[in-house]
């Protein structure tokens, strides 16, 4: 019988096989930030251990740092990133620090950087390292006793997971963006839809996505419970990973490409489940609620919990709403935000921000909103800069940042005041994830710019409808 | 880590269903860089509503949840600040797999059990908050009152908790077929020099 992807990619790793035991599995490369680091190095020192392949890891500061400034003026903050210098020096691991050009989301710069590879196996201390699947790779996020493991070893003990395939068939709307659609496929699976599996997108609509489009698919796999998301390599890959600093050169290269090329599920493979989609159907997706799940389309309204079956869905939905603040029945369109945030591993690179900026070309952000875009990495802000996109959104009255992961999570200087609203095109909308009392909707990159200009949730097509009725 | 074999105690009736690890231990609480002392963060937010349940049941040692516990982030924190309050197990219809590994890698037991059986554990619970919960690994069961429930655990994990085995020094008596592997690897892989 034929293996699937993550099968091959996993077959090809086991440095260990005994029955009745987890299969060791060797780890090409380990991507390591702050916050789940220190206790992991702290325990290689009680120990007297070192790190196997300093080689094979690579550090960066992301989640503590203040995108405004250079210097980290909460002390336990910097005491968690100077740790991290500390600990990277002591045990010659290599560190993209805040002020270096390299320096961004732990999920931005391995691809940036070409070290994310099709077949590879990726680790972080981070649960968003489902992103590295869209090359291709077995990528999943790690506690901070594997972190441990895996510095000390380069091998984790692991159970084979099961496999799923998500099939989207036909083809996205125009306007309509990756974000949407897996927004749109966590509403319909659920957040623990994918438990227990690694998940394979596949079909026309995924094969018709850009690198930067599959890893905002593949970021939000853990969104609905899979372990990793996985997307066969092919001619895009290629395209995308040709020339990077990391990537293979030369004879190398065509040995790589020969290998990746291998790197597809066979015809006669079975996946433990599947799922099937129609892109066509997609339209713009936001949340309502406080997990993923919570989603309808923008033409929707809040949804009314007692239509629910009651039990702890109605519960749930029921808590959600009052934390938000909102009243069932009121259209999407009228929820309106105090902030919009662009940014984060999942909407950050460079494909966001312009597409972002194609939207607020020329508007400006409606009167009280607060609106930032923060780059994924100093080096898409470079390239945005490069491409003028800066003055786009300054002009617009966006503020125009320093890479890090900002407001999608409350640990540094960027968050939400109790009660504020936002539309942001992180991936959790969880109770408080965004500063205490905050209120968060998980939007795309186009609501998100869209939602600036009109005060309120709303699509690019809505804009220039409002502007028409302002002028008549 | 310590051994786990048997283990009974008390139980929190958790009736809420997706617990994030946002909520386990607010992001706040993740700029610490010392293993302990995160039991006071432990679902910090929701604590400050007096009624909030785990206020109701000082002393348990048993969480009873609802389903899809642990999602979101990877901070195996949420497992330090569950097992520096007290907690030993946690029972649940399903957990995020992440936070079920943090938590079998720390020696907290997470126990999958049917719905309708953690239901009634929970009601049990809530009519007497004295009502004992007994966790046995040796069995692999669930027992209290008039429940006694089988769970799965694979051998290895439940050999490896049951002696209270760290992981590393099991993977280091493989370090040969690590080393051997390391030979194979093909010349075009990428190294982050
Ligand atoms: S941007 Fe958000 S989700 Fe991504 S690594 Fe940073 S905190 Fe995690």
């Amino acid at each position: 019988m034929g293996r699937t992807l993550a099968e091959k990619v996993w077959d090809a790793h086991v440095v260990r096989r005994a029955e009745g035991e987890p299969d060791l599995l060797y780890i090409d490369l380990h991507l390591v930030h702050e916050v789940t680091s220190p206790q992991a190095f702290d325990g290689l020192r009680l120990a007297g251990r070192a790190v196997r392949r300093p080689d094979l890891t690579l550090a960066t500061e992301d989640h503590n740092v203040p995108t405004d400034a250079l210097v980290i003026s909460d002390p336990v903050s910097r005491t968690q990133v100077e740790t991290l210098r500390r600990n990277c020096e002591e045990f010659g691991v290599r560190l993209l620090p805040m002020g270096d050009a390299g320096q961004g989301i732990v999920h931005v710069i391995g691809p940036q950087l070409g070290v994310t590879q099709p077949g590879a196996t990726i680790v972080c201390g981070d649960s968003h390292t489902s992103t590295h699947g869209a090359f291709g790779a077995l990528a999943f996020g790690i506690g901070t006793s594997e972190v441990e493991h895996v510095l000390a070893t380069q091998t984790l003990p692991l159970v084979r997971p099961r496999t799923m395939a998500v099939t989207v068939e036909g083809a996205l709307q125009p306007g309509v963006s990756a974000k949407d659609l897996v927004l749109a496929l966590i509403a319909q699976v659920g957040t623990g839809g994918g438990q227990g599996h690694v998940v394979e997108y596949r079909g026309e609509a995924v094969r018709a996505l850009s690198m930067e489009a599959r890893m905002t698919v593949c970021n939000m796999s853990i969104e609905w419970g899979a372990r990793a998301g996985m997307i066969a390599p092919d001619e895009t890959t290629y395209a995308y990973l040709q020339g990077r600093p990391h990537a293979p050169q030369g004879e190398e290269w065509d040995a790589a490409v020969a290998h990746w090329d291998s790197l597809r599920t066979d015809d006669d493979a079975v996946f433990d489940r599947e799922v099937v989609l129609d892109a066509s159907a997609v339209t713009p997706f936001v949340t309502w609620g406080t997990n993923p799940g919570q989603g309808v389309a923008l033409g929707e309204a809040v949804p009314d919990p007692q239509a629910l079956p009651a039990g702890t869905e109605r519960e749930a939905a029921e808590r959600a709403l009052a934390y938000m603040g909102l009243t069932a029945g009121t259209p999407m369109r009228e929820v309106a935000v105090d902030t919009v945030f662009l940014g984060s591993c999942t909407n950050g690179r460079m494909e966001d921000l312009r597409a972002a900026a194609d939207v607020v070309r020329g508007r400006r952000v409606a009167d009280g909103v607060r609106a930032m875009v923060v780059p994924g990495s100093m080096l898409v802000k470079l390239q945005a800069e490069q491409e003028g996109l800066h003055e786009v959104f300054t002009d617009a009255g966006f503020e125009w940042r320093n890479a890090g992961c900002s407001m999608c999570l409350g640990m540094n200087p960027d968050t939400l005041a109790p009660g504020e609203r936002s539309a942001s095109t992180s991936n959790r909308n969880f109770e408080g994830r965004q500063g205490r009392g905050g209120r968060t909707h998980l939007v795309s990159p186009e609501v998100a710019a869209a939602t600036a200009v009109a005060g309120h949730l709303a699509a690019p097509a809505d804009l220039s409808d409002a502007r028409t009725l302002q002028e008549a | 880590m310590d051994a786990f074999t048997t283990h009974t105690g008390t139980a929190v009736p958790l009736r809420r269903s997706d617990v994030d690890t946002d909520q386990i231990i607010p992001s706040d609480w993740l700029k610490r860089v010392e293993r302990t002392g995160f039991g006071a963060g432990l679902f910090s937010q929701w604590r400050e509503d007096p009624d909030f349940v785990l206020h109701r049941h000082p002393g348990a040692t048993v969480l009873l949840a609802g389903k899809d516990f642990g999602t979101g982030s990877s901070r195996e924190h949420a497992v330090w600040a569950l097992q520096d309050h007290g907690f030993r197990a946690v029972i649940s219809p399903r957990f995020a797999d992440i936070f079920r590994s943090n938590a079998l890698k720390g020696g907290l037991l997470p126990v999958q059990l049917p719905e309708d059986v953690v239901e009634r554990l929970m009601a049990a619970v809530e009519a007497d908050a004295s009502t004992p919960v007994t966790v046995d690994l040796e069995a692999r069961e669930v027992r209290s009152g008039d429940v006694v429930a089988p769970f799965a655990l694979d051998d290895f994990t439940r050999w490896r908790l049951m002696e209270g085995l760290d992981d590393i020094g099991l993977t280091l008596r493989h370090e040969p077929d690590i080393a051997a592997y390391e030979q194979r690897r093909p010349a075009f892989l990428p190294t982050t020099r």
